[in-house]
C-alpha cells in the first residue's frame, strides 16, 4: 500500500466564470513496486493528477495519502514526499540551470541536504544509471542534444533516490532510438530496484508493452483500471475518449473477422508473431 | 499560486459591453476619469457612482472582481488617505499631538478615497470587458493620425500585443518551472533576502532561457506568414462602429454635461 488515493476531486479557478473541474472523485491504490500506466486524452486530468501525488497541487477535496499517511494533514514533510516521489515534467530538458550536467543533478540531493560527498555520489550514480558518458559530466547541459539533456534532467530527479518515479510523457519529442533507450532505462529501475513507476504516455504500444496495469483518465474521472490485455479489449470505447488500442491489436480484431482462431487479447506484436506461429503450423 | 496574477484580466462572458468596439471604451474610460476629477462635491461623485453601477451591471462580471483590483492600490490608498486627513489646514476636529484632524482635511480624504476608487474600478470594466488584442486593436486605429508624423503606431501596437500574449505564457512557464524544481525539493519562500534571491536562480535561468526561445520561434514564424510591418496589412476583423457604440457616445455626452453642471449645484 505505497499510494492511496480517494475521492479526488480538483476545481481550478473555482467560483468563476472560469471555473474547469479537472479531476472528479478519482480513486485508486498503487501498491509498492507496481508499474502502472496512465493513459487519457489532452486536458483529461493526467497532468494535475500526478502533480497531486508528490503534493505539488492541494486537491479541492479528497485525500491522499503515501504509506498510510495523509499527505496533506498538518506537519507532514511536503520536502520528505517529494524526495521519495519523484517527478519528472513532460520536457524536463526545460528545468536545467547549471553551469555543468554534474552540478546540475546535484541540485535535488543537495537540497535534501545531504553531505557533499554524498551528493557527488549520487550524482554520478544517477548519471550512470542514465547512461550519460563520464566525458559529458563537465559539459554544459545546453550544448548536449535534445535526449541527453532529457537523460540529464531525468537524472536529477533519480539522484533523489526516489521510491516512486513518476514520468510525464518522458519520451515526447524524441527519435524512436532515444525513445526506447529512455523506456528501458526505465524498465530497468523497475525490475533491478523494484522502484513503483507510474508513465504517461500517448503510445499505446509502449503501454502494452512496459505497464503492469492501467489507468484510463477521462474528463477528469477514471474511466477504467486493469491490465493493458482487459483495458485494451473495450478499444471502442477508448476511441470515443480520443483513444486508441495498439495497432496490432486492431491487425488481430480484423484476422478474427475472418475467421483465423487467434487469442483476441493480444497487444504486442511479439505475442502477435508467436500466436500467428503457432496458427500457422496447426494448420 | 501564481494564477492569481491578473493583468489583462479579460472575464470572457457575452454582454453589451464586451461587444462594444473597443474605441468606446477606451474614449469612454478617459472620459470618466476626466469627470472624476471634474466633479468637486457629492452630487458629481453620486452621479459617477450611478453611472459606474449601471455599467458594471451591464457587464455582467461580479462586482468581486471589480473590488479585487483595489487591492493592489490599498497602501496608496491609505497613504493618500492619511496625507490629505492629517495635513489639511481648516476647521479643527481633534488633534492628537501634531496632528491635527480637520473637516477639510476629512473632505478631501473622503473624495480622494472615492476618486480613486472609481478610477480603478472603471478602468477595471474596460481591461474586464475588453480582450487585450481587442485593446490594443483600438489603441492602433484611435492613435492612427500619429503615423502621419512617423510614429510607428503599428510596430508600438504589434510590441504590445505581443508582450500582452506573453504574460500568461509566461506566467504558465514559471508555475511549471518552479513545480519542477520544488519536485527537486526546490524551497522558494524561507531563508533571508539573500538565501531567497539565490534560490530564484533555478527558475530564472530556464525561464529566460525559454523566454528567449520562444521569441526566436515567434519571429521565425511571423517571417514565414510574411509578416513585414503594418504597411498595406489588413484586419481579419476592422473595426467598425455599431448603433451601441454611437449609443454610448452620445451617453458620454450627456453624463459629462451632467457633471459640469453639478459643479454649479
Amino acid at each position: 500500500m505505497a499510494i492511496r488515493v480517494e475521492d479526488l476531486t480538483f476545481i481550478y479557478n473555482e467560483g468563476t466564470a472560469l471555473e474547469q473541474r479537472a479531476l472528479d472523485g478519482v480513486s485508486f491504490e498503487i501498491p509498492d513496486g507496481q508499474f502502472v500506466g496512465l493513459i487519457g486524452h489532452t486536458g483529461s486530468g493526467k497532468s494535475t493528477l500526478i502533480q497531486h501525488l508528490n503534493g505539488l497541487v492541494k486537491p479541492t477535496g479528497g485525500k491522499i495519502y503515501y504509506n498510510g499517511e495523509d499527505i496533506y494533514s498538518e506537519g507532514y514533510s511536503l520536502r520528505q514526499l517529494r524526495s521519495k516521489v519523484g517527478l519528472v515534467f513532460q520536457y524536463p530538458e526545460h528545468q536545467l540551470f547549471e553551469v555543468d550536467v554534474i552540478s546540475d543533478v546535484c541540485y535535488g540531493p543537495r537540497n535534501l541536504g545531504l553531505p557533499e560527498d554524498e551528493v557527488r555520489q549520487r550524482a554520478e550514480d544517477a548519471l550512470r544509471l542514465v547512461g550519460m558518458k563520464e566525458k559529458y559530466w563537465e559539459q554544459s547541459p545546453f550544448e548536449l542534444s535534445g535526449g541527453q539533456k532529457r537523460r540529464v534532467a531525468i537524472a536529477g530527479v533519480l539522484a533523489m533516490n526516489p521510491e516512486v518515479l513518476i514520468l510525464d510523457e518522458p519520451t515526447a519529442g524524441l527519435d524512436p532510438k532515444g525513445r526506447d533507450e529512455i523506456l528501458d532505462q526505465v524498465e530497468k529501475l523497475h525490475n533491478a530496484r523494484g522502484m513503483t513507476i507510474i508513465l504517461v504516455s500517448h503510445s499505446m504500444e509502449d503501454m502494452a508493452r512496459y505497464a503492469e496495469r492501467l489507468l484510463v483518465m477521462n474528463h477528469g474521472k477514471k474511466a477504467f483500471d486493469g491490465t493493458p490485455r482487459e483495458i485494451f479489449r473495450h478499444y471502442k470505447e477508448l476511441e470515443q475518449m480520443g483513444l486508441a488500442a495498439p495497432q496490432v491489436t486492431y491487425v488481430v480484431h480484423a484476422l478474427r473477422e475472418r475467421g483465423v482462431d487467434i487469442d483476441e487479447d493480444i497487444t504486442t506484436v511479439e505475442e502477435a508473431r508467436d500466436a500467428l506461429l503457432e496458427v500457422l503450423q496447426r494448420a | 499560486m501564481i494564477r492569481e496574477i491578473t493583468i489583462g484580466q479579460y472575464y470572457p462572458v457575452d454582454s453589451v459591453l464586451h461587444r462594444m468596439d473597443p474605441r468606446t471604451k477606451l474614449f469612454g474610460t478617459m472620459v470618466y476619469i476626466v469627470s472624476l476629477f471634474l466633479a468637486d462635491n457629492v452630487w458629481g461623485y453620486a452621479v459617477a457612482a450611478l453611472l459606474l453601477a449601471v455599467v458594471i451591471r451591464l457587464s455582467r462580471v461580479p462586482v468581486s472582481f471589480m473590488v479585487r483590483g483595489l487591492k493592489a492600490i490599498l497602501f496608496l490608498l491609505l497613504i493618500s488617505v492619511s496625507f490629505n486627513l492629517f495635513l489639511t489646514d481648516g476647521e479643527e476636529i481633534f488633534r492628537v499631538g501634531f496632528l491635527r484632524v480637520t473637516w477639510e482635511g476629512v473632505r478631501m480624504a473622503a473624495f480622494m478615497a472615492v476618486r480613486l476608487i472609481f478610477l480603478v474600478m472603471g478602468s477595471s470594466v474596460m481591461t474586464l470587458t475588453t480582450t487585450p488584442n481587442q485593446l490594443t486593436d483600438g489603441l492602433e486605429k484611435s492613435l492612427g493620425f500619429l503615423k502621419k508624423v512617423r510614429v510607428p503606431v503599428h510596430e508600438m501596437a504589434m510590441i504590445m500585443s505581443i508582450a500582452l500574449r506573453f504574460i500568461p505564457i509566461l506566467v504558465e512557464e514559471t508555475d511549471k518551472i518552479m513545480k519542477a524544481q520544488m519536485a527537486r525539493g526546490a524551497d522558494f519562500e524561507s531563508g533571508g533576502l539573500i538565501q531567497k534571491a539565490k534560490s530564484m536562480v533555478p527558475l530564472l535561468v530556464p525561464l529566460f532561457i525559454s523566454a528567449f526561445r520562444r521569441a526566436t520561434d515567434l519571429a521565425m514564424a511571423m517571417e514565414a506568414r510574411c509578416y513585414h510591418g503594418g504597411e498595406g496589412r489588413t484586419k481579419m476583423k476592422p473595426l467598425r462602429y455599431a448603433r451601441r457604440d454611437y449609443t454610448a457616445y452620445a451617453v458620454y455626452a450627456v453624463y459629462l454635461g451632467v457633471i459640469v453642471l453639478t459643479k454649479f449645484v
